[in-house]
């Protein structure tokens, strides 16, 4: 047996996720945990971090790092109430740096937590019934739904299938809730067992989303883990299963790549869990624990074969898939404004730049939605682009709502280009460990620069998916993006064109390692041609492949 | 260091078993210390050759206490210092006196054997005052033995009292003048009137000195006998650099310790003493000549109206107006001498009010947050400049507790400077020396600096011994040094510190170094108490200390060395106060048994302090 990672045995010899974190969290020297419970909180839903703009001013003060804390909320499908909204909202202020981050995956993270409050705040988020247990770690992360489940009948019974797939795909350990809840310590933890994970968890992440068609907010074929609802008269029939996506890679490796996940069959909506379940369990026994970096679901699929996973995962449910139905998806993008729901309820998408729900210059956000969770009835949903939306709305209190809207400066989808409603970009600098360049600071310059070329050509106006993260390793889903920025190193990025828009084409590599002259001066080329060649309708996405500016002519 | 005497010693006369007794002694000691062992044991030789039985420690490396006089016949000086400035007066005389043939012998007021003095017949004291009109540390015993009713009648007895101050305090020289009052009240003469000196002492002292070691001279006369002192080393070879001839060292490293979000700056300084041939010891300070900031002198300038070119006389000296008041003259710190001649100038009733019994809370209020300029801004007089810079101090020096070792830093010395740096009445206001400090910056930074040696402020010669240090705020510079030299030294005994601030993310200074030292078991113990943050319980070390009050015992108890370092005025009595409650309640003690317990480590010299 090959030699396993580092990672492996600190989760073995962790007593279930317990580790030393009682004992780092007490030591007074330090902001920090020590390095082996580093790897261990992730489980509880946090990531040491450090403010990396002060790390070298920090040195020479001969202080440690600024360490802090960010801490990720479960939320499955990206749904909370008003009130729990009023209840984060307090913890950014109290305990955070003021701010709640919408992420790409449904949740809100809040970041610069400081160790002293780690344990205050767990308990805050938890007061507000919700949790963070395995938000992050090697384990089934947040499960994604379509973020506007009330279209047809089906969208809401999709979402209540997202929750239970949540809940059944959860850790037993008991170790959260003691550490973070003064839960009863486990008088032996050897009695205590992880039925589906065992003790040593996953070989890696691993994410789950939901999507109800035409509108693929979720990237469904990102994921490791996919359902695709297939819809009937707005009842819903089942299920399509992708499986083996992802987005993860590593510069200069050409061992790791970004991953379209395979439509694998048809399942019955009661078939669900049992599916989830075979698939989580293959990949945990089967998944490369030697390699970290090759340790997703896709590359065990890629390695063994699709066929072989079929397989497995049939011997384990003790049936089969049906034949997949077919599908169409229309776009990756949210539905900003006002949408009447099947009910006659309406509902209203909100563009939050990169997530970021904070005062600031752009406009006093927080307050805003603090003042209309105080009033709202319905519920708020987070969705998959970091959009937010403040569903269910009698249709008389929607000029009431309009109203503070307006007044908090949140109109910006009535105003904002289709570059600038579409774009993600990821937390990256100052807070990400693994960020290598700028990516949510940088991310309103660079929407600028595109629509200013794309203005330049005459192209104003047309759409275009543009993503941006720090790092290759994906979280804002750059590789589905039509143009795409990885960054490389500060100010230097690998400009990808291709995408198609819907979430089931990659893009490819068109520049390696370039700055912003040369990337804007790449775009600008591109889109001129974009502007004098384009059939009626072809998306930029399509024309660079057509084109020849990514594909086997441009390399 | 160790091998290398093992093959050099000569046997002697020593049997191996005493020769291995010597060498573990000898190997741990610093080489003053090795050079006052050479003298202590030529006294010890020369007692037993027929002088008294029962011979005294001296403090440190001073004049013999051996030399074999009539007890009458002698010149005792005595000294209370708590910088050194004292015991730097006190050597001087004492080596004046032996000048003039004179028999003296020169003792710290801790170290005096109180019972010898129905016996003196010249005894002279050189005695600083601390804070609000405190004696140093070290000489409390002396004193309190002094205005005990077992002080004995001394009218055998001249005597004279050189007191050393800091007039920006009310009760200036407090300590030499219940002295001074004292002595005569037990019925001893002034041979020489006492003298008060401020914080530029050099002049009234060096005229006092000579009028006492004449008067001496010419009161113990015949009897005096021919210079017999024993030295305790050889002619102390005087360094090239001192205070008075400073070094002008280059400033290598200047940046702040502090954080975003501290409440206040606190600087790291790296000095370059390579070519001064100046070295140090743990414990010691390192003195800085400062200049006063331009903009403090131009201010002070605009306040009087006068003219910052005008040529200035004064003790045969001629320099412009601005260089007086830049590098001759203190600008910041207020005397109570100083507010009177502006009370007086000014007519100003309020100032004169402040100078009257009865307000001395808004004197010291009044000296300790106002700055010069703030009087003459307030108080307007008219003043002509040569007046004005008479009436100022001349310029002192500062002292900051050097924060390294030698044997980890070479030919540097590092400091911890806290920049004085606020706001009164919406106006900055700087602390001249700090500011000065914080000033230089880049290649020709260079600062006139000098060694302050601390002999109060050693760590234990035996490496064995167990070290507890407290030192809140920039009181943890020193400590840097203790734990760098334990480190370099491989000491097997322990080492606890107690650092306190108000914020554990911006203001835990040197917090790095201490988690390495930690790590790497340098540290065996590092307790933290911070006051301003939200998130975990306000905590200052003396609270510290008590939650940790049976461990704390159990060290003490095992022999442990306890170092306090930082703030006079609160934090030294309140941790006092807390090692009383934790030496009462973990030793079962009572009030006074544990008062006693603590005043024995004292006179152990195993509780120092190095308090301002």
């Amino acid at each position: 047996m090959t030699e396993q990672s580092p990672v492996e045995r600190i989760k073995r010899d962790s007593r279930n996720l317990r580790g030393a974190l009682v004992e780092s969290l007490q030591d007074p020297l330090t902001g920090a945990i020590r390095e082996d419970d580093t790897v261990l909180i992730k489980f509880h839903g946090s990531y040491q971090q450090d403010d990396r703009d002060i790390r070298d001013e920090r040195r020479r003060q001969k202080l440690e790092p600024a360490y802090s804390f960010m801490i990720r909320t479960r939320l499955p499908g990206g749904v909370c109430t008003p009130a729990q909204w009023l209840q984060l909202d307090e913890i950014a202020r109290r305990h955070a740096n003021g701010t709640l981050r919408i992420t790409t995956r449904q949740a809100f993270q809040f970041h610069g937590v400081i160790k002293t409050e780690l344990k205050t705040t767990m308990q805050a988020i938890n007061a507000s019934l919700l949790d963070t247990l395995a938000a992050c770690g090697d384990v089934n992360r947040n499960v994604m739904a379509s973020a506007n489940p009330v279209e047809t009948r089906a969208h809401p019974v999709v979402h209540g299938w997202a929750k239970q797939l949540s809940e059944h795909l959860l850790p037993r350990t008991r170790a959260y809730h003691e550490i973070w809840l003064d839960g009863e310590k486990v008088s032996s933890t050897e009695d205590e067992v992880e039925p589906l994970y065992g003790p040593t968890y996953l070989p890696r992440k691993f994410k789950a989303a939901i999507v109800v068609p035409p509108v693929n907010d979720v990237d469904v074929f990102a994921h490791d883990l996919g359902f695709i609802a297939i819809v009937e008269h707005g009842e819903l029939q089942g299920f399509n299963l992708t499986v083996g996506g992802g987005m993860g890679a590593t510069h200069n490796d050409a061992e790791t790549h970004p991953r379209v996940a395979d439509v694998a069959g048809f399942l019955r909506p009661e078939q669900l869990l049992a599916v989830a379940e075979a698939v989580l369990t293959t990949q945990r026994d089967f998944g490369n624990r030697a390699v970290r970096k090759r340790a997703r679901l896709k590359y065990t699929i890629e390695d063994r074969g699709l066929e072989w996973f079929v397989a497995e995962i049939t011997r384990r449910m003790g049936f089969a898939l049906e034949p997949a139905r077919p599908f169409r998806f229309e776009t990756t993008g949210d539905r900003f404004g006002w949408i009447e729901g099947f009910d006659g309820r309406w509902h209203l998408t909100l563009r939050i730049d990169a997530g970021r729900v904070a005062d600031t210059a752009r406009g006093p956000w927080l307050t805003g939605l603090r003042e209309i969770a105080k009033v709202h009835r319905g519920d708020f949903r987070l969705t998959p682009n970091q959009n937010l939306t403040i569903a269910n709305v009698d249709a008389n209190a929607r000029a009431f709502i309009d109203g503070l809207v307006v007044r908090y400066g949140l109109d910006r989808h009535a105003r904002a280009t289709p570059v600038a409603l579409n774009a993600l970009a990821c937390v990256a600098l100052p807070t990400c460990a693994l960020a290598m360049a700028e990516a949510e600071r940088y991310l309103p310059r660079l929407t600028q620069l595109v629509d200013e070329r794309l203005a330049a050509n005459g192209l104003a106006g047309a759409p275009l998916v543009l993503r941006i993260t720090g790092c290759p390793n994906g979280c804002a889903r750059p590789y589905l993006a039509e143009v795409a920025l990885v960054g490389k190193a500060p100010g230097r990025y690998n400009l990808f064109y291709g995408g198609d828009g819907k979430g089931q084409r990659l893009n490819a590599l068109h520049l390696e390692n370039v700055d912003e002259p040369t990337i804007v001066a790449a775009l600008d080329t591109a889109f001129a041609r974009y502007a004098r060649e384009r059939t009626a309708g072809e998306r930029f996405g399509d024309f660079a492949w057509r084109a020849g500016l990514v594909g086997a002519q441009a390399t | 260091m160790s091998a290398n005497i093992a093959t050099t010693l000569p046997l002697g006369p020593l049997d191996p078993e005493r020769t291995e007794l010597l060498l573990r002694v000898v190997e741990s000691l610093e080489p003053s210390t090795l050079q006052w062992l050479s003298g202590f044991a030529a006294g010890v030789a020369h007692e037993r050759a027929g002088g008294r039985p029962g011979v005294s420690l001296p403090a440190g490396p001073v004049v013999a206490p051996a030399a074999r006089t009539e007890p009458t016949a002698r010149l005792t000086i005595v000294y209370g210092s708590q910088t050194g400035n004292s015991k730097r007066i006190a050597d001087r005389l004492g080596r004046a006196a032996e000048a003039l043939g004179l028999a003296a012998r020169v003792y710290a007021a801790g170290s005096y054997p109180v019972r010898d003095l129905a016996r003196e017949r010249m005894l002279v004291l050189v005695v600083s005052t601390q804070g609000d009109g405190d004696p140093p540390d070290d000489a409390r015993g002396f004193i309190e033995f002094l205005q005990s009713r077992r002080a004995p009648q001394l009218a055998q007895l001249s005597f004279s009292v050189l007191a050393l101050g800091d007039s920006s305090y009310p009760k200036f020289c407090e300590t030499g003048r219940q002295v001074d009052e004292r002595l005569a009240a037990l019925g001893a003469r002034r041979l020489v009137d006492r003298v008060d000196c401020d914080v530029d002492y050099d002049t009234l002292a060096n005229a006092w000195l000579d009028r006492v070691v004449t008067g001496a001279r010419d009161a113990l006369g015949g009897n005096a006998q021919s210079a017999t002192v024993t030295r305790l080393r050889t002619a102390p070879t005087e360094p090239q650099f001192s205070r008075e001839q400073p070094f002008a060292a280059e400033v290598i490293a200047n940046h702040p310790l502090t954080g975003r979000g501290a409440t206040r700056e606190v600087r790291h300084l790296e000095i370059n003493l390579a070519g001064s041939g100046l070295t140090y010891a743990p414990g010691d300070a390192l003195g800085v000549w400062h200049a006063n900031p331009p903009a403090v002198v131009s201010e002070v300038l605009q306040a009087l109206h006068l003219d910052g070119e005008q040529s200035v006389v004064l003790d045969d000296t001629a320099k412009p107006l601005r260089e007086w008041l830049t590098t001759g003259r203190e600008l910041t710190r207020l005397t109570r001498p100083f507010l009177t001649q502006q009370a007086e100038r000014s007519k100003d009733t309020r100032l004169a009010g402040v100078l009257q019994p009865g307000h001395e809370a808004e004197l010291r209020h009044a000296l300790k947050d106002l700055q010069l300029v703030d009087v003459l801004q307030r108080h307007p007089a008219e003043w002509d400049a040569t007046s004005f810079v008479k009436a100022l101090r001349p310029l002192a020096p500062r002292l900051y507790s050097i924060a390294s070792s030698q044997e980890a830093v070479g030919e540097e010395a590092h400091l911890a400077v806290a920049l004085v740096d606020y706001e009164l009445d919406r106006k900055r206001r700087l602390g001249a020396a700090s500011a000065f400090l914080a000033s230089l910056q880049g290649d020709q930074a260079k600062a006139r600096i000098f060694i302050e040696p601390n002999e109060r402020f050693r760590l234990p010669a035996d490496t064995t011994r167990d070290v507890i240090m407290i030192g809140p705020g920039t009181g943890v510079a020193p400590f840097r040094g203790f734990v760098q030299h334990r480190g370099a030294q491989g000491a097997t005994g322990r080492n606890w510190l107690f650092f306190g601030a108000r914020h554990f993310q911006s203001e835990f200074l040197y917090q790095a170094e201490w988690q390495d030292a930690v790590k790497r078991g340098v540290l065996s113990r590092c307790d933290l108490a911070f006051s301003r943050d939200r998130s975990i319980a306000r905590e200052y070390v003396q609270d510290r200390l008590r939650r940790v009050g049976k461990d704390l015992y159990s060290w003490l108890e095992n022999g442990a060395y306890l170092y306090v370092c930082g703030d006079a005025e609160r934090m030294a009595p309140d941790v006092n106060a807390a090692l009383m409650d934790i030496v009462a309640e973990h030793g079962g003690k009572s009030r006074d048994d544990a008062d006693a317990y603590v005043r024995r480590l004292a006179d152990d010299r195993r509780y120092l302090r190095d308090v301002y």
